[in-house]
Parts: structure tokens; C-alpha cells; sequence
């Protein structure tokens, strides 16, 4: 008699994900971002204290997904509503989930202000280089030369300017304690990118101040490119123009041990 | 508590803070900023939250998260910071939440200037802020009268779950006056069981003023007008002076409403059996209590610190029952009791014509007087 194979679950579903299907488009990097939050959270066990806020965006759904508290911002006031909540509740978990035009356009005041207070708060940036939810016009992130439904001919630096850099923007803040960028487009990557997160929550947790992970993230969908062609596009258009590291550690958060 | 001299922005302050405030957050603008700076000062020594936001947008959208877990929040600004929080405010109606915001009115539009006006009346009152939504408005005409709305302005925003708007100006904000304020209240302790806290014990809640489908949308715009009936049944509030037997009327809120008692007390001086309607609630409007009087008397004077806004609203309540006359002091100029004392004269003496339109008579006699 054959002993039968033993078997191990390698893959499963994060018991906070509540039963919505992921509404992302094919392909697209934001579920796996999601998915990271929602382990991260798990495996510190604080999603019966944590509240989530939802920006606008394809972003705006993060509510959806996690079964946990969550409030719903409006377009790039995100930190100051999670601002508002921490220092009601100042011993919750508050994180803002907030993609490129909601963070690093509209609600740049906001963002670099919740940074320079140092709010105990963690956020979550996702970049990819365009406004999804609305069908792919220019971001601030959007590339020079790179197309979109807003920059038809390409972005033209001269009257467009250039892409703004987010995490070494806000890492000249003293108020920042973790400010790092990672990207989701291969395994090695995802780890590294869940590992920034765990630290970044951490931060928060410790009481150490404000805590941002960038996620560099794909938009198969509005970029015109099949999933593959679009981690391919990150990989060789991206990282040269958004280096992934660290930009800000604060000396008591590189002491903790994650 | 004994009365003591205290000036109006730093009285609503107080008050607030007595009335159990747990969360401030502000921008500095004048005539405003004395109820910033005594938040600053008192808020973190009773271990309460406080922050200046970096700008108006900031302020509201923190007291919008604040107010998703219940506490007691408030803000504080005047005219141009209002518009900024005006979309601030249309979410927090739209997501149901109790929050508490002084207006400090000043000239305008635009920057204008920092002396005392009543031209945010319309955006206030009706709305401001896109889509369908009432706030409660209050206007008080003294420092006392700022304390006492600013500690109901709280528990009517929580009993009905609305923005509610105290309505004041750069007189009342920045005068001294003796007033009387409350005993300080506990903090409350309970969560309503709509605020978001942690799921510890119980299903998630989920805050938010969107819903795409159109269905849900209606059911929302349906509960709020419905909410606000019940506001419109139950919590108009107004004063009525010398009204008994008067033959005219005068009508004014907040600073305006003041300085036209003294008219109307002139005018009785004089013989002229005139009485005064002061809106104490704007929105809900007191339609009835202009009704009722308009049914005894002849004519009917407006007096606002604006072009003639609440004017509208007076005009639909009466529904051309007797004359409304207009008389206005803007730009951040208050009117004196003798120029009003003058407009009651003429509303007797000359009296309207049919269809004649208040604003023309009135630009006619300011002309005049030129």
C-alpha cells in the first residue's frame, strides 16, 4: 500500500478578506497589495483594533475586501480623516490605502502635513503611474514620454512637468519615521514589500510616528499591456526612475526586530 | 456658575469644551482665531484632542474622522475657510454624522475683509456643500445666547445625526460681554452603535457617503429628508419681541436681529406699534411665527448685514400676506439703530406698492441718502 502524499496547504485566503470577489482588473498589482495588508494585519493580530481608510480611486474598494472597521475618505484626504481618527482613538491601528493621483495630486497637502506632524499612522501608497479608476489619464507619477488618455502624444516634460517622487519627497521630513519603496512585480519582490509593511504597521504599533510604504503596482488595463507585458514595463520603465529603497528609518524603528 | 466678562469666540470655546468636546481641530482666520487659541491652550491640558490642521480642508476632513468614532468634534473658521470646508461637510452629511462647525462670518465675497457681515446666510442655511442635504443652523445674538446654542448645537447634532452650524459674526465673535457658562460635563464614555472603533465583539461598520447604487442613494436622500422633518417639527426656535400687538414687524438674526431691537424699542418710544421676529434657529426656518404675524400687521421689514438673503426665505414664509421691505448694511458694516429706526418710519409712512421689489426700493433710498 502507497502512503498517500502528505498534504500542505501553500495558499489561503486571509480570514479577514470578507467574501467580496476582488474587483481589480486582470492582472493588476493592487490585490496582491491588498492581500499583503490583510496578512500583515493577521499575523499581528490587531485587525479587532484596526480601522481602515478607503480613498478614492480603484482604492476606494479597499473597504470591501477587509472585514474589519473602515471609513471612506474624500479624494486625497485620506491622512487628515485617519489624522482624525488616531487622535480620537489614539490606541488603534489606522492605515489609509491611497493610490498615485488621490496621494501624490490632490491630497499632496495632506499627505506631507499628516508626515511633517508625524501622525502615528500607517499609509499605504500605491503608484502606477496613472488614474485607473477613471480610465488612465496623466498622474503626477506619470513617466516622461509615457502615454495616457490625458497625454495622448506622450507626457511632454516641457508644459507637464516631471514625475514626482513621493517617498524621497517625504523622507526630508523629520515628522517621518518609514518611508520606503517597493514594487510588486516579481515573488521576491512581494516578500520584500510585505517585510516593509510588517515594519511600517510596526512603527505605528510601537508608537514610533508616521509610517509610508510606496508599492510601485501595475495598470495592465490602462497601460494597453497583457498582465506579463505590464510587470515587464514596471520592471524596465519604473525602477530606473523610482529606485526602491529606503528612504527614511528613524534609528528606534531600525531597532525593531521584524 | 457666576457671570463673568468674557469674549464671544472664547465663550463658545469654553462652552464646547463644558459641553463635553473630546476633539478640536482648526485653522487660524479672523475674526475667528481667539477660539482656535483657547482650544490650543485648554484642549491638551484636559488631555483632549487638539490639532491646527494645515488648512481648512485638513481641519474638516479631521473632524470627519473624528466623528466616525463617535466623539464629540467640532471646528471653527469664518467665511472664505467655510467654502473650503464645504466639501468636507457635504460628506460628513452624506455619511449621517454629528459634528459642530462656527462660522465667524466677515465680509466677503472673496477674501473681503475681517469686519463683521451676514453674507454666508446661503451657504449655510441652504447647503453650500453639492448634494441634497439640510443643516442645522443657529444664530445668536450675544455672548450668552453663542454659549447656550454652542452646548444645544451638540446635542441636536447628535439627536439627529447633522452638521449643525453655529452662525456667528466678527461682532459677536470679538465683543465683550458678562454671560454665564455651563458647568463643565463629564466626557461620554459609550460608542453609538454606528461609530467604528475596532470589530472586538460585534461586525464590522463600514462609514462612507457613497453608494453607487442609485437604489441604495435614494434610500439615503429619502432617511434624510425624512430625519429632517422631524428637525422641522420639533426644533424651531425663534424670540419675539413686542409682537403682541404690533401693526409692523421687523425681522433680523444674530447681530442684526440686535441692533434692530433697539431699533424697535425706539420705535415704540415714538408711538409706532412695531414688533420684532429674531430667527434663533435659520435652518429649520421658524415659517409659522411669521405666518401668524404677518396675519395682524401691515408691512414687514428685513434687516440683514447682506444683500437681502434671508430676504427670500421671509418672503416665501409670508407669501405675500403684507409688504416685505428690505434694509441692508454690507461690505462689513453694521447698521446703526437710528438708520433702522429710519426704515420703520418709512415702511409706515410710505408704505410698499404692489409688486414694488425690496431690493430696488431699498438701492433706491441708499441712493438717496447719497
Amino acid at each position: 500500500m502507497v502512503n498517500p502524499i502528505p498534504q500542505q496547504p501553500v495558499y489561503t485566503r486571509p480570514a479577514i478578506f470578507t467574501e467580496t470577489p476582488n474587483t481589480f482588473c486582470p492582472g493588476c498589482t493592487h490585490g496582491v497589495g491588498i492581500r499583503l495588508v490583510a496578512e500583515v494585519l493577521e499575523e499581528m493580530n490587531v485587525t479587532d483594533h484596526t480601522i481602515g481608510v478607503a480613498s478614492v480611486g480603484c482604492s476606494v474598494f479597499a473597504y470591501n475586501f477587509f472585514d474589519f472597521d473602515f471609513v471612506q475618505a474624500p479624494h486625497g484626504r485620506a491622512p487628515a480623516m485617519a489624522t482624525g481618527v488616531k487622535r480620537a482613538l489614539p490606541d488603534r491601528i489606522v492605515f489609509t490605502y491611497q493610490g498615485d493621483g488621490d496621494l501624490a495630486s490632490i491630497g499632496m497637502g495632506e499627505i506631507v502635513a499628516a508626515s511633517v506632524r508625524g501622525e502615528n499612522i500607517t499609509v499605504i501608497f500605491v503608484n502606477n503611474t496613472n488614474y485607473g479608476m477613471t480610465g488612465g489619464q496623466m498622474a503626477p507619477t506619470t513617466l516622461p514620454g509615457q502615454i495616457t488618455t490625458s497625454s495622448p502624444n506622450g507626457r511632454d516634460v516641457e508644459t507637464m512637468g516631471y514625475p514626482i517622487r513621493t517617498a524621497e519627497l517625504l523622507a526630508t521630513n523629520t515628522g517621518s519615521s518609514y518611508v520606503v519603496r517597493r514594487s510588486l512585480h516579481d515573488p521576491k519582490n512581494i516578500r520584500l514589500a510585505k517585510k516593509a509593511i510588517r515594519t511600517a504597521f510596526e512603527t505605528q504599533a510601537h508608537g514610533l510616528g508616521f509610517s509610508l510604504v510606496e508599492l510601485l503596482s501595475t495598470c495592465p488595463t490602462n497601460w494597453g499591456y497583457t498582465p506579463n507585458e505590464a510587470l515587464t514595463w514596471l520592471e524596465e520603465h519604473m525602477l530606473p526612475y523610482y529606485p526602491l529603497g529606503d528612504f527614511k528609518v528613524a534609528p528606534a524603528v531600525a531597532e525593531l526586530k521584524v | 456658575m457666576a457671570k463673568q466678562l468674557i469674549k464671544g469666540n472664547e465663550a463658545v470655546a469654553e462652552a464646547a469644551i463644558r459641553a463635553g468636546l473630546q476633539a478640536y481641530f482648526g485653522y487660524p482666520i479672523t475674526p475667528q482665531t481667539e477660539l482656535l487659541e483657547w482650544m490650543a491652550k485648554r484642549m491638551p491640558e484636559l488631555g483632549r484632542a487638539f490639532v491646527q490642521a494645515e488648512s481648512e480642508l485638513g481641519a474638516i476632513n479631521m473632524v470627519y474622522g473624528a466623528a466616525c468614532t463617535g466623539a464629540r468634534v467640532m471646528t471653527s473658521t469664518s467665511s472664505p475657510g467655510t467654502s473650503l470646508m464645504m466639501e468636507g461637510i457635504s460628506y460628513i452629511a452624506g455619511t449621517e454624522l454629528p459634528i459642530v462647525l462656527v462660522d465667524v462670518m466677515r465680509g466677503g465675497p472673496g477674501l473681503g475683509n475681517i469686519a463683521p457681515a451676514q453674507a454666508d446666510y446661503n451657504q449655510m442655511v441652504h447647503g453650500g456643500g453639492h448634494g441634497d442635504y439640510f443643516p442645522i443652523v443657529l444664530a445668536p445674538s450675544s455672548v450668552q445666547e453663542s454659549i447656550d446654542l454652542t452646548v444645544l448645537a451638540f446635542d441636536l447634532a447628535e439627536k439627529y445625526r447633522a452638521v449643525t452650524i453655529v452662525l456667528t459674526d466678527g461682532n459677536i465673535g470679538q465683543m465683550m460681554e458678562p454671560a454665564e457658562l455651563p458647568e463643565m460635563k463629564p466626557l461620554k464614555k459609550d460608542f453609538p452603535d454606528w461609530a467604528v472603533a475596532g470589530i472586538k465583539g460585534r461586525e464590522r461598520r463600514v462609514l462612507t457617503s457613497i453608494n453607487l447604487e442609485p437604489r441604495l442613494q435614494e434610500q439615503t436622500n429619502m432617511r434624510l429628508i425624512k430625519r429632517w422633518q422631524e428637525v422641522t417639527a420639533n426644533e424651531v426656535r425663534f424670540k419675539t419681541y413686542f409682537s403682541e400687538d404690533a401693526e409692523w414687524l421687523v425681522t433680523g438674526f444674530g447681530s442684526a436681529g440686535r441692533v434692530a431691537l433697539s431699533a424697535v424699542r425706539q420705535a415704540r418710544a415714538e408711538g409706532i406699534r412695531v414688533g420684532l421676529i429674531r430667527p434663533v434657529t435659520l435652518s429649520p426656518f421658524p415659517v409659522k411665527i411669521y405666518q401668524e404675524l404677518a396675519a395682524k400687521a401691515k408691512g414687514l421689514l428685513v434687516v440683514e448685514m447682506n444683500t437681502g438673503q434671508m430676504l427670500a426665505d421671509v418672503s416665501l414664509a409670508v407669501a405675500g400676506q403684507l409688504p416685505v421691505g428690505f434694509y441692508g448694511r454690507v461690505g462689513g458694516i453694521t447698521p446703526f439703530p437710528d438708520e433702522i429706526v429710519t426704515e420703520i418710519h418709512r415702511m409706515v409712512n410710505e408704505p410698499m406698492q404692489p409688486g414694488e421689489d425690496a431690493r430696488v426700493r431699498w438701492l433706491s433710498h441708499l441712493e438717496t441718502a447719497r
